[in-house]
């Protein structure tokens, strides 16, 4: 296609916004609404997906290795720990080392627990990690049978707990963009259509007089485009200003434990991103809905 | 050249338009459509520019089957081909220049070419002085004039006038023939729909008279032979 056709095209599509004022409105309200929710679901959904995602870096089997075992015995069973499928890495945690953990992690308090040192109660322990956390509880059944195996712990049940709830939340917001991704396509298709036959007799004489259906075409799908593009800057400032003051305010909270926020960049970059590249998908695909029925094409 | 084969046309609802035409238009050929209203002038007009499909039968312009071509062609057919409607079709909003180069700017012309041709043919139809003028601002002829400008402006081969003269006073429908018949001077073919009796009888041409969906006679130098 030429330059001067191309610049005719804008020309044209940036017309027909401004001729049909309210009804391009009307659009670019339902888009802003529309990725503004749009915006806010993925905003919260990224971050849980951050959150579950190191939640499930934490998540280890703890095999505590029977009292009676000797050192044999224990390489023994760290070669086999080892040798499991799925497993990415075997730690050994002696039970000094255990008692020392303790200590620290009671802090100040944990000093009481010196008494320990000289008769230690704890046992050994491998720390097993799978290479894919879902696998977790999988291992552990594996672990159990094994010779000089005391206990094996893990975050039985919390792990599929938590996997459900973010599944519930991930379909949910799914489901709901979905929706309203249609509203505002179905919207957006309706202002073409009203553009469109605005402009029937301009489509007519340009049937006949020879220029091609895409010629015809270019002005609304540019159409579309500006309203899905203009309906996404209101959602991308404020999704953006509002996750760059709830970050702000509950970084210095969170800081420390396992819920740790996507932090603001390049976070923000990608949100905003998507958000227009969703604008103009809606945009673009509401305009050629309702060009093809017009144009019998 | 145009040469339509054994056409038959029915509408969806069941209405016969057409029924069996066969004619050969030479290239550069002036011919008058006359007939009743309603026996089938107007389906014999639109499928020159395939406006409308044939139910069955060839249709050849400048040796392409419009029965076979794609939709997708239809434009490129189209550029080869002046239409002038009764009701001019021009755009309110646009001036009389920009009007006639519309039909150069939707096939891509450079704008050079644009206002070189635009200016010829506003020449030709003797309205260079009204370029900047809006259709509203121009007599009825004026505007069918600005339409015929638009219809030759990229120089087809054929133009085809479905009643031009029908909303136009006596007067200004000889100015109309004037102009159709300095274009059919230049080479073009001119099929030409009309209910104007006197035009048909003083500017004797091949007149092909349609009735019934089929030709009811096809004389050179003949008259429109209907009572108005």
């Amino acid at each position: 296609m030429k330059l001067n056709t191309l610049r005719r095209h804008f020309r044209e599509s940036l017309k027909s916004l401004g001729r049909n004022g309210w009804m391009t409105f009307a659009s670019i309200s339902a888009v802003t609404v529309t990725l503004l929710l749009v915006g806010v679901f993925l905003v919260i959904m990224l971050n849980i997906q951050h959150i579950t995602k190191q939640i499930e870096r934490d998540v280890e089997i703890r095999v505590h290795v029977d009292l009676s075992a000797t050192e044999a015995d224990k390489d023994a069973l760290r070669a086999k720990l080892e040798a499991l499928s799925g497993v990415e890495k075997v730690t050994y945690s002696s039970k000094d080392e255990e008692l020392q953990k303790l200590i620290e992690s009671f802090g100040e308090d944990g000093k009481s627990f010196r008494l320990f040192e000289q008769d230690n109660p704890l046992s050994d322990v491998f720390i097993v990690k799978a290479k894919n956390p879902l696998d977790t509880e999988k291992i552990a059944k594996q672990i159990e049978p094994l010779p000089s195996v005391g206990k094996v712990k893990y975050g039985k049940g919390q792990i599929e707990k938590l996997f459900a709830a973010t599944k519930t939340i991930r379909n949910v917001g799914l489901a709901l963009i979905i929706g309203l991704l249609f509203t505002a396509m179905f919207l957006i298709s309706n202002t073409i259509k009203i553009t469109i036959f605005a402009r029937r007799r301009e489509i007519e004489i340009m049937r006949l007089v020879g220029a091609t259906n895409g010629f015809i075409r270019w002005p609304f799908f540019l159409e579309g485009l500006w309203l899905g593009i203009f309906g996404s800057i209101i959602p991308i400032a404020i999704v953006l200003s509002a996750y760059s003051y709830v970050f702000d305010l509950l970084y210095p909270k969170l800081k420390d434990t396992f819920f740790q926020l996507l932090p603001f960049y390049p976070f923000a970059w990608q949100l905003a991103a998507v958000l227009v590249l969703l604008g103009a998908c809606i945009g673009m695909w509401g305009s050629m809905m309702s060009v093809r029925r017009f144009l019998k094409v | 050249m145009i040469e339509m084969q054994d056409v038959y046309k029915t509408y969806p609802n069941g209405v016969i338009a057409l029924n069996g035409i066969s004619v050969r238009i030479k290239q550069g050929e002036f011919v008058y459509v006359v007939g009743p209203s309603g026996a089938g002038k107007s389906t014999f007009i639109k499928m020159m520019y395939r406006e409308e499909k044939p139910t069955s039968g060839k249709i050849m312009i400048n040796g392409v089957n419009l029965a076979n071509i794609k939709d997708s062609k239809v434009p490129l057919l189209r550029r080869n081909i002046g239409i002038v409607f009764q009701d001019f079709k021009l755009l309110p909003k646009l001036t009389v220049y920009e009007n006639v180069a519309f039909a150069l700017e939707v096939i891509e012309e450079s704008p050079k070419n644009i206002r070189k041709r635009v200016m010829e043919v506003l020449d030709l139809v003797r309205l260079k002085h009204k370029a900047r003028f809006y259709p509203d601002e121009l007599s009825g002829g004026e505007q069918q004039r600005v339409s015929i400008a638009r219809s030759i402006v990229n120089n087809p081969s054929i133009v085809i006038a479905d009643e031009p003269t029908g909303n136009l006073d006596p007067d200004t429908s000889w100015e109309i023939m004037d102009i159709f018949e300095r274009i059919n001077d230049r080479g073009t073919t001119i099929v030409m729909a009309t209910h104007n009796r006197e035009i048909v009888n003083t500017i004797r041409k091949r007149v092909i008279a349609i009735e019934r969906g089929k030709i009811a006679r096809d004389e050179v130098k003949g008259e429109y032979g209907y009572e108005t």
